[in-house]
C-alpha cells in the first residue's frame, strides 16, 4: 500500500497491543486533548520491590502513528525498571517502529510523554520525587516543548510562538504571537494551562494572545 | 487493489464512464487538429465546429448561449478566473473589494486571499450551524466598491446549498457582480442563469464521470472579465491555450449521460446511509439536513480520529474522506467545519461519503456495516466517552 506508514506502524495500528485500562493502577497519565487533537492514556502496574513495569496498557484518540507509537512504548517499557523506562525516548519508539514521517511527529511524541509522566505520576505517588524542582523560566520552556502550534505540527517553542514566559509568587504568565480570535487559541491555551496548572509551585496560568 | 472496492468519494474525482472515453477516442487520432482559424484547413474548421457544439451543449445546462461558456483546465482554473478577471477589469475602475464566504473551497478562497494580499479588501462572511450565510449579513457586507460576490452553490465537504437565488438577488440590487462555484452541484442541483441573475459560474467534469483536466466559467454576456494567463486569442480571448477538444466533447457527453432519474438514485443510498449511521450513538449529521447535494453525506463520530477511520475502512476496501486535521497534508482541521462552528473534535472526528454512478444499492449495507465495526474498536482503544 502506497501509504507514508512502515509495515511495522502498520502493523501496530492494526493491531495495538496492550489497549486498554488498568483498574486502580499503580501510576497513570494522560497526554494531549480532544480540543487539540490527539490523546493518550497510560496505565501501569509497578513491583514495588524491583520497581520493574510489570504491566502497562494505553488508550489512543489519534491516528495512526499515535496508536502504534502508544502500542510500541508499551512493548518496549514493559519489563522494565521505572528508570529505564523514563529514558525511553521518541527517537527508540520511532527506530522500533521502522521510522515515522516527520509530519506525524508531535502525534507519536504524545505516547511517549505519556509514559515518562506516567512514571513521574508513580514517583511522586510513591514519595520517590528526591527533591521538587521549582518551576522556572527554563522548566516552563521545557514543558511547552510538547504543546504543539498546530499550524504546521511543530511544537510552540521551535516556531517562536511564544513570546515571553514570566514566572512570580506562583503565577505563570505565557506571551503567544497569536490572534486572541485565531482558529487555534482556545485550545492552545488550554492546553498550555494542562502542562503547568499540575506543577507543585504553579497557582495560576496566564495565557495572553499578543499577536 | 481490492476486487470490490466500494468508492465513496465521488467529490474528489469520478470513474469516467467507458461512453465518455468512446465520444472523445477519435479527438485524439482521427480528428486531432485544433480550431486554428476559421479560414483555415478543413480539419481546424470541423475542430472549431465539434468545440462549438461541446459549448453549446454545455452551456444550454446552465440556460445560457452558447457565447457565454468558456473551456478552463477544471473547476480550480475557472474560480480563479472569474475572481482574477474581474478583479483585472474592475479593479481600477469601480472598486478593490469582495465578498465570499468562509467555507469556500480552496480555489475561490484562496484566489480571494491572493488578490487581498495585491491591496485588495476582503470580507469573509461567517456561516451558520449549517453551512449557509446570512442574507443580511450579505447586504450590510455589499459596499459601493464592492466588485464581486463569491458564494458557492453547494460546499465540497458538508454538501450544504445556498439559497443562489436570493443572493444573486441581492448581489444585483446593491449593483454587484455574482459569481458561484458550481462544481459539486453542476447537473445533480439545478441552476437555470435564465432564472438566477448570477454572472459567473464555476463547473468541472471530474465530479459528473466526465474526464479529468476540463471545465468551465459560464461568463453572462458583458460581464466585466479580463484573462488573467497570457497567451493566444482562444476561448472568446479570456482562456488561452490550445483547446482541449476531447477534454470537451467528453465533458458535454459526460453532461449529457447525468439524469433525474440518476440523482435520485444517489440521494435513495444516501438517505439509507444517513439514516444507518446516525443510529450509531454519539454520531452528528454535518451539513444542513434538507438544503444540501443529494449525493453527499457527512458525519461525526465522537471520539474517534477520522484518519485511523479512513485506513481502517481503506483496509477494508472502502474509500472515503475526512475533515481531520492529521489527514490534511496542513495539518489544519477542516476549515468547513470550524467554519459551521465545530471544534476540532467534531472535524477530527468527521467523514464524507460522495455517491456516484458506479455504487450500487448493496454499497450502503457494507460501508454501513463496515463503520459500525472500525468505530466501535477505535472507541474501544479511545480513553474517551468511556462512560
Amino acid at each position: 500500500m502506497p501509504l507514508p506508514y512502515s509495515e511495522i506502524v502498520m502493523e501496530h495500528f492494526r493491531n495495538p497491543r496492550n489497549v486498554g485500562r488498568i483498574e486502580d493502577p499503580d501510576a497513570k497519565a494522560v497526554e494531549g486533548s480532544p480540543s487539540c487533537g490527539d490523546m493518550v492514556a497510560v496505565y501501569l502496574m509497578v513491583d514495588e520491590e524491583s520497581q520493574r513495569i510489570t504491566d502497562i496498557k494505553f488508550e489512543s484518540y489519534g491516528c495512526a502513528s499515535n496508536i502504534a507509537t502508544g502500542s510500541i512504548i508499551t512493548e518496549l517499557a514493559k519489563g522494565k525498571t521505572i528508570g529505564e523506562a523514563k529514558t525511553i525516548t521518541w527517537k527508540d519508539a520511532a527506530d522500533a517502529l521502522g521510522g515515522l514521517p516527520p509530519i506525524k511527529t508531535h502525534c507519536s511524541v504524545l505516547a511517549v510523554d505519556g509514559l515518562r509522566a506516567a512514571v513521574e505520576n508513580y514517583e511522586e505517588r510513591h514519595g520517590l520525587v528526591k527533591e521538587r524542582e521549582a518551576t522556572t523560566v527554563e522548566v516552563i520552556k521545557k514543558r511547552l516543548k510538547h504543546v504543539m502550534n498546530p499550524v504546521v505540527g511543530l511544537d510552540v517553542v521551535r516556531t517562536n510562538l511564544v513570546k515571553g514566559i514570566e514566572v512570580s509568587d506562583g503565577t505563570v504568565r505565557v506571551e503567544l504571537d497569536l490572534r486572541e480570535d485565531h482558529q487555534f487559541a482556545a485550545s492552545m491555551s488550554e492546553e498550555i494551562r494542562e502542562k503547568l496548572e499540575p506543577r507543585w509551585d504553579v497557582q495560576h496560568v496566564e495565557v495572553v494572545f499578543v499577536g | 487493489m481490492f476486487e470490490n472496492a466500494v468508492y465513496l468519494d465521488n467529490a474528489a474525482a469520478t470513474r469516467m464512464d467507458e461512453r465518455v472515453l468512446e465520444a472523445m477516442t477519435p479527438y485524439f487520432f482521427d480528428k486531432y487538429a485544433v480550431a486554428t482559424s476559421q479560414f483555415g484547413y478543413s480539419l481546424g474548421v470541423d475542430a472549431r465546429d465539434v468545440l462549438d457544439e461541446a459549448r453549446t451543449e454545455i452551456a444550454a445546462v446552465l440556460g445560457g448561449d452558447p457565447e457565454t461558456f468558456v473551456f478552463t483546465s477544471g473547476g480550480t482554473e475557472s474560480s480563479n478566473l472569474a475572481l482574477k478577471g474581474v478583479a483585472a477589469a474592475l479593479g481600477d475602475k469601480k472598486g478593490r473589494h469582495l465578498v465570499v464566504s468562509a467555507i469556500e473551497d480552496f480555489p475561490v478562497l484562496h484566489s480571494a486571499r491572493s488578490l487581498e494580499r495585491q491591496g485588495f479588501a476582503l470580507t469573509t462572511l461567517p456561516v451558520d450551524a449549517d453551512g449557509r450565510i446570512d442574507l443580511d449579513q450579505l447586504r450590510d457586507a455589499i459596499r459601493p466598491d464592492t466588485i464581486l460576490v463569491s458564494i458557492q452553490t453547494a460546499n465540497q465537504e458538508i454538501g450544504t446549498l445556498q439559497d443562489v437565488g436570493a443572493i444573486a438577488e441581492i448581489a444585483h440590487k446593491k449593483g454587484t457582480l455574482f459569481h458561484t462555484d458550481a462544481t459539486h452541484s453542476f447537473t445533480r442541483v439545478p441552476l437555470d442563469v435564465r432564472a438566477v441573475p448570477v454572472d459567473l459560474v464555476t463547473v468541472s467534469a471530474h465530479t459528473l464521470h466526465g474526464p479529468k483536466g476540463i471545465g468551465g466559467l459560464y461568463v453572462r454576456q458583458g460581464t466585466p472579465i479580463r484573462k488573467w494567463m497570457d497567451g493566444g486569442f482562444q476561448e472568446f480571448d479570456l482562456r488561452p491555450g490550445v483547446e482541449n477538444i476531447p477534454g470537451a466533447v467528453g465533458f458535454a457527453r459526460a453532461v449529457a449521460l447525468v439524469t433525474p432519474e440518476e440523482t435520485a438514485r444517489l440521494q435513495g443510498m444516501r438517505d439509507a446511509l444517513v439514516e444507518r449511521l446516525l443510529g450509531i450513538p454519539d454520531t452528528q449529521l454535518n451539513g444542513h439536513p434538507q438544503h444540501r447535494l443529494p449525493h453527499n453525506a457527512n458525519i461525526s463520530f465522537r471520539f474517534v480520529e477520522g484518519e485511523s477511520l479512513l485506513l481502517h475502512l481503506d483496509m477494508r476496501g472502502f474509500a472515503v474522506s475526512t475533515g481531520s486535521a492529521c489527514f490534511s497534508r496542513s495539518l489544519e482541521a477542516s476549515h468547513v467545519i470550524l467554519g459551521i462552528g465545530g471544534n476540532h473534535e467534531r472535524a477530527h472526528g468527521s467523514v464524507r461519503f460522495t455517491f456516484g454512478r458506479y455504487n450500487a444499492a448493496g454499497d450502503v449495507d457494507a460501508v454501513a456495516q463496515a463503520i459500525a465495526e472500525v468505530v466501535a474498536e477505535l472507541r474501544r482503544i479511545s480513553p474517551l466517552g468511556k462512560r
